[in-house]
Order: structure tokens, then C-alpha cells, then sequence
């Protein structure tokens, strides 16, 4: 079929394209054109080419160093609350209830975290939290356990850690009610008929139905946690020492802090790569996952072993 | 294997049903034959799912008791129950194999190894799916899909009976045809108690050698196929059985004569039994009505003749009110004036809807 060619239509992109190169394009250049950059104040700009590239990403130097250091506490903050905030929602959405007027009070009381603004949750946990006054951190010095989380590596990364599963579990959870509540009822009826156990109903049926959910559940938490900046900003400001300095507190650090733009226009730019290489690992994956859900039609080819 | 008894049954999907209009089910008591073809015919939302979703435990009743070969089963859990259910909508388990499917039930029960290979096996063979034995269930058509739950609801050998809920509805026509007779030839190599519900009198028909006919909630005939034609129990399984329905005319009995709008028509018997202030009914099935030239027979006028290839159907008025008759070959009806010739020993008497006997019969 012959396409009609008309350069008018150009007019009706121009809108989209004016707003995407004044939000995205443009702040993406200034920060490119720093990265190549050094400055010694003054305003004066002296061209470096890729040097600051080459010395971010060689941890041998200072800026490369703190680089890696940051990203592998975040990689590894990533790891630790998907570990514990994805069974954990699973859970939850299992026992949620199906029907009836509890349906909605759970949700409700389900949604509240996810309703308070990020400084809050900061604020709440670092009060909450304190040894001298807080309710929890007191509580625990109380019973004898050694909890100070501004001064002590693992009290701070446990602190971090729990307020984020309790500030996001919920999140975690609705999806994969959402994905449990999709499942007819004639599964479940079968699997009754077929003598299937509590766990083979999970393994087969539910599990299987929450993929998609539980992908989309993953990618969202991977990424809010693999930025997270302000919770971690409130409660320990990066401390005690760096314990808790993750990539976006230290590009701050490095930005507005040393004011050290180059090293930190380069920084975010490798930044920004990494969190969209993942975004297309996990789109990859996830369109995939829903061409198998809809392949009824779609002919097969691959045999199974 | 097993004879089922539904004692007494009655289901209401309220909590707390006040009358009558609250039950789903209204009393029912039936015995299931071992071994038995049974069909479950009615229309939607008569009660034939609860009924199934009853005897195989996904519901349990409000009142009334489910015996298998006399145990009392009525509290038991499916899973305790031995009792297959296939259900209107293909359900397979997506992360498996047809093969895994399929022995599914039968590893869930400690069945041999060696035996579930057997049985898979011959099932798949009998569904026409052993080709595909070894692929994703997933991946498959809805027909196959549906394959697999019936290869499933087949696969156990032990089971009491298998319920079948409208299992052929997402099937292409010329494969339903194929997958029925499937059925009917496991049924008897297997012996086993088939309930097979439709709404489908064709299905129901070519299926069962017992018909149980269910309207609003209460079984209101079971029979063969040949009684449910040549005796309708109640003006509801003349309407749904046969096509086009049975004739029910607005009558008036006195003798052995049914007066409609005042028409005479001589019945073979009398009725004396009739309840008196009942509504009155008289019945003939369009194949036992035959038209004819006029001035002879009934008075009808003609509307229209469908000719349906085989037969020709008139669709005729007997005062007033609207009925269908066979119209013989050969005969040709010049305007709209014609007669109707009943055969005597198809006429039959409802009071109320329900079947009434007639006395000192020719
Ligand atoms: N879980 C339920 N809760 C309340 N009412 C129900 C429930 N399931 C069915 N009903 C009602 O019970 C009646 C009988 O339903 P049922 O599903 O048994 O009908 P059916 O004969 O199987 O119909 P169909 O041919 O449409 O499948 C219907 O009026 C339906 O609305
Ligand atoms: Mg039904």
C-alpha cells in the first residue's frame, strides 16, 4: 500500500518535540557538555574530554573509588529490600482478604504509606528511631540491645532498611493482590478436583498468574530504590562516616557540596545509563512474559526437551 | 464407582433463606446410577452448576444429605470425595507440560509411577493429544486447552463419577461432534457415571440414555430421550425439548372433550382428577399435528410454512392462539384457510403445567 507523504504532518510532531527537547534534551546536554568540562572557578571552563569518564570509572582513583563505593551500596540496598519486600508482599497478598467490607478497610490501611511524602517518612523513622526519645530506638536500648543508628554501620543500614519495607511492602503487596484477585475462580475449583495442596496451588496457579504483576512490582522497586535519596538523606544524612552514602546522596556531595560539576556531570550521566540499561532488561523481559500469556494463537516453535 | 443419592437436596446461595424465591435449588431427590450417561439439560441460571458444584463438594448444600453408595458425603471436602468436574472454561496449568497436566490428579493422589504413565498415555491417545504431549500447555488453542481439562477429569480411575459443566462450549462445532463421541466410548469401555450438563438439547440427547430436565431450580423430569418427546412431564420440558416445542393451548376439559376458545377436540381418555380453579392446558407436539385440506379437522389458519429441507412446518393459529404443525407431502394450502388433525394418543392434559393422567384411556 502506498503510504501518503505529506510534510505537514511534521507540525503535528513539533509540539511533542518542542517539550521534549526543553524537559529532557536540553538539561541532558548542559549536563553532557559539563561532563567534558573542568572549571577552576571563575567561570572559566577548560576542555577535558572524557578524563572524568576514565577516572569515574577506574576505582583505583579518588573519584572512581567513591563511585564503586556508592554503587555497590546501592546494588546491595536494591538486593536486600527486593529479598525482603517481595515474598513478603507475596505473603501479604495472600493473606489479604477477597471479599466483603474488609476488602476495602485493608486496602486503605495498605495504601497509608504509600501516601506520605518522602521527607516524612524520613522525619517519622529518624524520630521514631532515635535512642534518646525515640519510641523505638529507646525501646530497644531498654532491652538491652545496643541500637544507635547515627553512630553505628549496621543499626543505620537495619534502620534504612526496615523503614523502606515499611514504607513500600504495601506497594509490593497491592500488585500482587491485583494479580491473585485476576485468577477465575474455576482454578481454584479445579485444583480442589485435582487433589492439588495449599503449596501446589501456589507453585501452579498463583504463582504463575502473579508473574507478570511480580516483574512490574520488581522493576518499580528496583529502580525507586536504586535513586532513593531522600529517606536515607533525612534520616542519616549518608553516616555514620559513608555507610549509608548512596549514589544520588553522593552526587549531591559531589555537585553542591564540592561543587565539583565536571566529575559530577559525568557521574550522573553513567548514573542515568545504568538505570536505563536496566529499565530495557526488564522491558525486554517483560514484554516477553506477555507474549507467552497471550499465545494462545501464536504458533509455537521451540519444542520442549 | 458409585450410585449418588441426593436426599432432600436443597441449596440457597443466601445465608439465611426466608422462603422459597431464596433457594437457587429447591428440593430435589434423585438417584445418579453407577454407571449411568447421565445429561443435565435446562436452561441458564435453572441451577445445574450448583447442582454439579454440590455433588462434587466445591458448595455444600443448605439442607438435605449426598449419599455415595449410601455413605454420607454431604460434609466432606472435594479432595476427599473421588469425583472428577471438567468446567465450561478451559483450565490448565500454565508452567506444565500436557503430560505433567494430565497426571497432575493422579500424583496429587500417590498414584504408581508406572501407572500414571499408563494412564496418561491412554487418555491422551483417546483425546487425540499425544502429540503434544511434551509442549507447554500454555502455548495451546482453547480447543486443546479444553482437551487437557478433560483429560484431566479422565485420567483417574477411581473416581465415583465425572461431572461435566457445559465442557464443550468453547469447542469448534465439527470438533465438538468428534469430542463427544470420545466421551460416550470412554463412557461405556470405562463404566464409569457421567453427568454432563448442557443447555443444549441436541448435546443432552445424543449424549445421555437418562435426561434429568431442570427448570428454575427444580428437576422437573427424568427420562430417556424417547419419554421426554412422547411424554412431557410439564409444559416447560415440551417447550424446551424438540424444535420446534410442543403446541400448549389454553383449554377447557369436560369428558373426554378439550374445548380451546370453545373448538371441540376429542381426547383418547378422560380427566376426571382435574383440580378444580387450576389453568388447564392441552398439549400436542407439532409431529403428531398434521395439517390438512380445509373443512376437515380443526379450524386453523395458516401464517407461514418453513420449509426446513426434511419436513415442512406450519406456523398456524388455533383461535387465536399461535401454534406449529407438520404439513404432510403433497398437500397445498390455497390461502390461509386449513385444518389440523390431531393424533389422538399425543394429546396430552397439564393442570398447572404438570402432566396429568388420564383415565379409561381407548
Ligand atoms: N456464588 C453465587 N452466589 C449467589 N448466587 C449464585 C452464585 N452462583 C450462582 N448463583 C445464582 O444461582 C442461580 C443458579 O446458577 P447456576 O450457575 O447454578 O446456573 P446454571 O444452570 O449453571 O446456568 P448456566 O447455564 O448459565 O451456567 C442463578 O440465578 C445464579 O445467579
Ligand atoms: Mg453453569
Amino acid at each position: 500500500m502506498e503510504k501518503p507523504i505529506n510534510n505537514r504532518a511534521w507540525l503535528l510532531v513539533a509540539p511533542v518535540f518542542l517539550i521534549v527537547a526543553f524537559s529532557a534534551i536540553v538539561p541532558i546536554m548542559t549536563v553532557v557538555n559539563y561532563s567534558v568540562q573542568d572549571t577552576f572557578g571563575n567561570n572559566q571552563f577548560f576542555w577535558n574530554g572524557l578524563g572524568w569518564f576514565q577516572e569515574l570509572l577506574d576505582p583505583s582513583t579518588e573519584l572512581g573509588g567513591r563511585f564503586f563505593a556508592a554503587l555497590w551500596r546501592n546494588l546491595a540496598f536494591s538486593a536486600i529490600i527486593l529479598a525482603i519486600e517481595v515474598p513478603l508482599g507475596i505473603l501479604v497478598a495472600l493473606s489479604m482478604p477477597r471479599e466483603g467490607w474488609k476488602v476495602a478497610a485493608t486496602l486503605v490501611v495498605m495504601a497509608l504509606p504509600l501516601l506520605i511524602p518522602w521527607n516524612v517518612v524520613g522525619t517519622i523513622w529518624q524520630v521514631f528511631a532515635r535512642a534518646d526519645i525515640g519510641l523505638l530506638g529507646y525501646g530497644l536500648n531498654w532491652l538491652g540491645i545496643d541500637y544507635n543508628y547515627t553512630g553505628d554501620t549496621l543499626s543505620a543500614w537495619i534502620t534504612i532498611v526496615v523503614m523502606d519495607v515499611w514504607h513500600w511492602t504495601s506497594l509490593v503487596a497491592l500488585l500482587c493482590y491485583a494479580g491473585l484477585k485476576s485468577i477465575p475462580d474455576a482454578y481454584y475449583q479445579a485444583a480442589r478436583i485435582d487433589g492439588a495442596s495449599r503449596w501446589a496451588i501456589f507453585t501452579t496457579i498463583q504463582l504463575p498468574k502473579m508473574k507478570r504483576v511480580l516483574l512490574i512490582a520488581v522493576l518499580l522497586r528496583f529502580m525507586d530504590s536504586f535513586m532513593i535519596y531522600t529517606e536515607p538523606f533525612v534520616l542519616t544524612g549518608g553516616g555514620p562516616g559513608n555507610a549509608t552514602t548512596f549514589l544520588s546522596i553522593d552526587l549531591v556531595k559531589l555537585a553542591l557540596g564540592q561543587f565539583d560539576l565536571g566529575k559530577a556531570a559525568a557521574m550522573s550521566l553513567v548514573y542515568n545509563l545504568i538505570v536505563l540499561a536496566v529499565c530495557w532488561v526488564f522491558y525486554t523481559v517483560m514484554t516477553h512474559a506477555g507474549q507467552d500469556y497471550d499465545g494462545n494463537r501464536r504458533p509455537q516453535e521451540e519444542t520442549p526437551a | 464407582m458409585a450410585s449418588i443419592t441426593l436426599d432432600h437436596l436443597a441449596h440457597a446461595y443466601r445465608p439465611d433463606p426466608r422462603g422459597p424465591q431464596d433457594y437457587q435449588l429447591k428440593e430435589i431427590n434423585h438417584v445418579w446410577r453407577q454407571g449411568g450417561a447421565y445429561a443435565l439439560l435446562g436452561p441458564s441460571g435453572c441451577g445445574k452448576t450448583t447442582l454439579l458444584n454440590i455433588i462434587s463438594g466445591l458448595v455444600t448444600p443448605t439442607t438435605g444429605r449426598i449419599l455415595f453408595d449410601g455413605r454420607d458425603v454431604t460434609h466432606l471436602p472435594t479432595e476427599a470425595r473421588n469425583i472428577a468436574q471438567v468446567f465450561q472454561f478451559p483450565v490448565v496449568y500454565d508452567t506444565m507440560t500436557v503430560r505433567e497436566n494430565l497426571a497432575f490428579p493422579l500424583k496429587n493422589r500417590h498414584v504408581p509411577r508406572a501407572d500414571i504413565v499408563r494412564r496418561v498415555e491412554e487418555i491422551a491417545s483417546r483425546l487425540d493429544l499425544s502429540a503434544v504431549l511434551d509442549r507447554k500447555a500454555q502455548n495451546l488453542t482453547a480447543d486443546a486447552k479444553q482437551k487437557i481439562s478433560l483429560g484431566r477429569g479422565l485420567v483417574r480411575s477411581d473416581v465415583a463419577a465425572i461431572l461435566f459443566d457445559e465442557p464443550l462450549t468453547v469447542i469448534d462445532p465439527h470438533l465438538k461432534w468428534q469430542l463427544r463421541s470420545s466421551l460416550k466410548e470412554l463412557h461405556r469401555a470405562l463404566d464409569l457415571t457421567m453427568i454432563y450438563v448442557t443447555h443444549d438439547q441436541t448435546e443432552a440427547l445424543t449424549f445421555a440414555d437418562t435426561v434429568v430436565v431442570m427448570h428454575d431450580g427444580s428437576v422437573v423430569q427424568t427420562g430417556s430421550p424417547e419419554e421426554l418427546f412422547l411424554r412431557p412431564a410439564h409444559t416447560f420440558v415440551g417447550h424446551f425439548i424438540g424444535s420446534p416445542g410442543m403446541n400448549v393451548l389454553p383449554a377447557e376439559v369436560r369428558g373426554r372433550t378439550a374445548y380451546i376458545e370453545g373448538i371441540a377436540i376429542a381426547l383418547p381418555s378422560a380427566y376426571p382428577a382435574l383440580p378444580p380453579g387450576a389453568r388447564i392446558e392441552l398439549g400436542v407436539r407439532p409431529e403428531f399435528a398434521e395439517l390438512t385440506r380445509a373443512g376437515t379437522g380443526v379450524p386453523v389458519k395458516v401464517r407461514r410454512i418453513d420449509d426446513l429441507g426434511r419436513t415442512r412446518i406450519a406456523r398456524i393459529e388455533i383461535a387465536g392462539h399461535a401454534a406449529a404443525a407438520t404439513v404432510p407431502e403433497g398437500l397445498s394450502i390455497e390461502g390461509d384457510a386449513a385444518g389440523l388433525k390431531l393424533e389422538p394418543g399425543q394429546i396430552h392434559i397439564y393442570a398447572d403445567g404438570a402432566r396429568v393422567a388420564g383415565e379409561g384411556g381407548a
